[in-house]
């Protein structure tokens, strides 16, 4: 018998069944029927991808500053060019842009510092965005403080202020969602109907009408010496409609707990605040990652609903300007700028939520 | 998006209710002065009439009437806080005092002017519905337009002018309804029809976003009345004047060949009407607790009418609307002032 003492040394598989010609063999040209889709899809891409590549980029004008610049076929890039310090501060005298620029970076700075996971002292960053950098911003951009002149909000626009809706109605609609959540829950029959009742409230009526209830009726019951800021009433129409919602979101992870955590926590002497500070919200949080991140990204979106009460957000601005007699007719440009800016920052926070969601798995995950 | 006819009903039935109260403030031009700025209602987007330029200073025909005033109130045309307004919350705001002057292509119409507690000062465009023809048709007035399909704007009162005028000269039409003006325009440069309408104004808008404008024509002939012009509150009579008289001397200027250019050497003119308007002869802001130089102030800073006109939506400007019917009177238009005297 003859015996091969030597073990047949590794071999790559056969040229067939591995690399991309295989893959594609595999799962896009198995069989007559897939073969035919995956041709109609490659075609379907094709007259899609093509002409859009085409006019985004070949044939598109970048360099100019006026509609005359604007010779070749594809887009006018030119018109987003020209009005890009519009579109990020809205009507900010031009002059002012620093002041706003400080806040863009600050802002951009915290959000770095908390999303970065070696960086220290978080708490207390989180404390000082939450409790200082709101002063700051307010002093910068408002003025009227240290010899800077005053710009009032109804200037205020573009990028700017869709940022700080988003951020004021992020950061206001957490807390007070937990409580009405925690509320909703309680045993106190007064606190709980209060809770039911706000928050089918707030949530049974169109964001649209709170707006507009905000800037055009409220303002025919007050006093005209009571007069609010129209985007402080925004704000506050906004920051109480997503509060209803965050609250119904809470609620769904509060339920997701077993009730023996919390009986367990009771049973150990916790107080109240202890067992929903130390034992559930902790784990209802990280459960109730991707819904409030979902609730965020709505309300991001939904600020551009402020159009209707004449302020001035990315999406305002952006019409605003195609109503500009001398550019007229940009208006796919002018939306295509739009969507882009507003695809950034959704899909960065889609992005970040799933990275804390894979940080903060603990393996109870199914 | 939302019912824009609904939240109209709405709105003005609250201030139907509330018309009253609404007169209750008086001193506009104290507060105005205290202020240092006039509180500005424009639209949120008109070509033309107000829109953000370039370099995010408002610009437009209606525009011109808020630094009109400014200029002959605080002597500063710049001194002006412009709101946008929807149409919707146009009338409230001006109501509850969130503007003082309301500057918006506004309709004068009976029930705007006498149950909204508000007064129109004047006019300071007249608009009406006309028609858009391509020039191969060889149309040229709205009487031959028998049997023509016609793109509209749906929930206007264009689609009722429309009807009204073709049942009234017994003639057929096709109608071919869109819901926005993008997609009005769409269908006529794709050739669903072969006249679009809309008002005048609203039509040289709608001609520079076509392919090739110069293909189609305006035809001269209006079918409706659609005066626009500045509104303020009612109840404040010597901030109705102030207003009122800011615009009728960018008129009076033009009548008089006063330019922001000239308005300096015609101080000196011997011509008394001239001498009257630039406050040389006599002093006619004291009736309004103005300067004698108010109406000079406004020539030299903002211009006459003419210059207005054309620099916004007349010939200077992407729009090139004709003068027409916003001419003179004294040139087959409209626009007359009362004399200064």
């Amino acid at each position: 018998m003859i015996h091969n003492k030597e073990t047949i040394p590794q071999r790559p598989a056969p040229k067939g069944t591995i690399g991309p010609i295989a893959w594609l063999r595999g799962n896009l040209f198995n069989g007559p029927i897939n073969t035919v889709f995956t041709l109609l899809g490659l075609y379907v891409l094709y007259l899609l991808v093509v002409p859009t590549v085409q006019w985004a980029f070949i044939d598109a004008n970048w360099v100019g500053d006026s509609r005359e610049d604007c010779t070749r076929a594809g887009a006018c890039w030119v018109f987003v060019n020209a009005r890009f310090s519009q579109f990020m501060y809205g009507l900010y005298p031009s002059e002012e842009y620093w002041r706003a620029n400080i806040v863009f970076a600050m802002f951009a700075g915290i959000i770095a510092w908390m999303v970065v996971p070696r960086l220290p002292f978080k708490r207390w960053m989180a404390l000082f965005a939450l409790l200082i950098f709101p002063v700051i911003a307010y002093v910068l951009l408002h003025g009227g403080y240290f010899d800077l002149p005053r710009v009032s909000t109804h200037r205020w626009g573009g990028l700017m202020l869709t940022l700080l809706l988003a951020t004021v109605g992020m950061v206001g609609a957490l807390p007070i969602g937990i409580v009405l959540a925690l509320g909703r829950r309680s045993n106190m029959p007064i606190v709980k109907t209060f809770c039911v009742i706000f928050i089918e409230f707030w949530r049974g009526v169109p964001l649209i009408t709170i707006l507009f209830m905000a800037s055009v009726m409220l303002p025919l019951f007050l006093p005209s010496e009571l007069s609010v800021d129209r985007l402080v009433r925004a704000l506050i129409g906004l920051t109480l409609f997503q509060s209803a919602y965050m609250a119904e979101v809470i609620r769904g992870g509060l339920q997701a707990i077993p009730k023996g955590q919390d009986e367990a926590a009771a049973a150990l002497g916790m107080t109240y605040w202890k067992r929903m500070g130390l034992i559930v919200m902790p784990q209802a949080l990280k459960m109730m990652i991707p819904g409030i991140v979902n609730t965020f990204i709505s309300l991001f979106k939904d600020t551009t609903l402020v159009m209707i009460i004449g302020l001035f957000d990315l999406l305002g601005i952006v019409q605003a300007a195609l109503s500009d007699s001398r550019w007229l007719g940009f208006s796919i440009e002018g939306y295509v700028f739009a969507a882009f800016v507003f695809w950034i920052f959704c899909f960065s926070m889609s992005r970040y939520s799933q990275y804390l969601e894979r940080k903060l798995n603990t393996g109870h995950k199914h | 998006m939302f019912n824009k006819k609904h939240l109209a009903l709405l709105a003005s039935a609250g201030s139907l209710s509330l018309a009253g109260m609404a007169t209750a403030q008086a001193d506009t031009l104290e507060d105005t002065i205290e202020r240092g700025a006039v509180q500005c209602g424009v639209s949120d987007g008109l070509p033309g009439f107000s829109a953000p330029d370039d370099d995010g200073n408002w610009q437009g025909l209606d525009v011109d009437v808020c630094r009109a005033v400014a200029a002959a109130v605080l002597g500063d045309a710049d001194a002006v806080n412009y709101i946008s307004l929807n149409a919707v919350e146009r009338f409230t705001a001006l109501q509850s005092g969130e503007v003082d002057l309301l500057s918006r292509n506004t309709t004068w119409t009976t029930t705007r002017d006498t149950t909204l507690g508000l007064n129109f000062t004047g006019v300071n465009f007249y608009d009406g519905q006309g028609f858009m023809v391509s020039r191969d048709l060889g149309i040229t007035g709205a009487d031959e337009l028998d049997g023509a399909s016609i793109c509209i704007q749906s929930g206007t009162t264009t689609e009722l002018n429309l009807a009204d005028y073709f049942r009234a000269n017994d003639m057929e039409f096709n109608p071919i309804v869109f819901d926005t003006s993008e997609q009005t325009v769409g269908g006529y440069q794709a050739g669903r029809c072969d006249v679009l309408t809309s008002d005048t104004s609203q039509l040289a808008a709608l001609r520079i976003q076509l392919d090739d404008p110069e293909a189609s024509m305006i035809l001269s002939d209006v079918i409706s009345k659609e005066p626009l012009g500045p509104v303020v509150r009612q109840g404040d009579d010597l901030w109705f004047n102030i207003v009122k008289w800011s615009l009728f001397a960018m008129i009076n200027a033009e009548e008089y060949g006063v330019t922001s250019e000239n308005a300096e050497e015609m101080r000196d003119s011997n011509n008394p009407d001239v001498a009257r308007l630039l406050g040389q002869d006599g002093n006619y802001g004291e009736g309004m607790n103005l300067e004698a130089d108010w109406a000079y102030n406004i020539i030299s800073q903002v211009g006459n009418y003419a210059e207005s006109f054309e620099r916004n939506v007349g010939m200077d400007s992407p729009l090139e609307i004709e003068r027409g019917v916003n001419a003179l009177w004294n040139d087959g238009g409209f626009q007359y002032a009362p004399p200064i005297r």
